[in-house]
């Protein structure tokens, strides 16, 4: 897909760099006016995925996070991936509470929450060679 | 992440200011297991008007807090918490095992069971 703008990343998997990853990506979109509340939205499916990313792919081990957001039409579109350990089973990652690391005091929220946020989430994963997370959302014009 | 730690009765009141993300709950986690010892305390209330930012990482942190709390025999509240901070704990339906108030005073009443 051609992008009107867009930026893709790479950084390591550690914990200090979510934050890393929200400020990046509110950078890109605070040159197409989001809302406050579109900007939060956006934020915090980055948020989800790359903690995700960083807790089940690499399991808090080291390696690399790839962050990308594209601006197309009035719409954002991100893509959060690692080369981690990869789902088993998506649908039962995406389901509300369903958390393969509650000892780690996870919510299992990670994937409703991308999904009540954007308007679209879709996953691709394979055991052992990690993750994509796709996500878009429409930006409101006036 | 700031936080700031109080004690009022047998409440620990826990003012966080900044981002709760999976990074600073580890830092949220430690602090107030040390608090919980050095200060006592059998309720906690998080009092959460300074809370800018907060994903999904925050319902899994307070959720362990409030299994720390029913260990002890206490209760755990949200106080002033902000819209946005709603949502997220709204979408977790949380609410039946931490309420949240829009004030401190409300949330101290609850966890104390009644004032005193």
């Amino acid at each position: 897909m051609e992008y009107q703008n867009a930026f893709r990343v790479f950084f390591a998997a550690k914990s200090q760099n979510e934050a890393l990853a929200r400020i990046m990506t509110a950078a890109f979109l605070s040159q197409y006016d989001p809302t406050l509340a579109e900007l939060t939205d956006i934020k915090t499916a980055v948020s989800e995925a790359v903690t995700n990313a960083i807790i089940h792919g690499y399991e808090e081990k080291a390696g690399e996070v790839e962050l990308f957001c594209g601006y197309q039409d009035g719409k954002i579109y991100i893509e959060v991936a690692d080369q981690g350990a990869g789902i088993a089973d998506i649908n039962q990652a995406r389901e509300p509470l369903y958390t393969s690391k509650p000892e780690l005091e996870r919510s299992g929220m990670g994937f409703t929450i991308m999904e009540s946020f954007m308007d679209g989430v879709r996953v691709q994963s394979k055991q052992g060679e990690g993750t994509r997370v796709y996500m878009e959302k429409s930006l409101t014009t006036e | 992440m700031e936080l700031k730690f109080l004690k009022r009765n047998r409440t620990l009141i826990i003012t966080i200011d900044g981002e709760i993300d999976h990074h600073t709950c580890e830092i949220l986690r430690g602090e107030t297991e040390r608090a919980l010892e050095k200060m006592g305390g059998k309720n906690i209330v998080f009092r959460m008007g300074g809370v800018s930012f907060m994903d999904s990482s925050g319902i899994g942190a307070m959720i362990g807090r409030y299994k720390d709390i029913q260990r002890l025999g206490g209760k755990i509240a949200i106080a002033e918490a902000n819209d946005r901070v709603g949502q997220i704990f709204l979408l977790s339906a949380m609410q039946s095992l931490i309420p949240s108030f829009p004030n401190i005073d409300l949330a101290l009443e609850y966890v104390e069971g009644g004032k005193e």
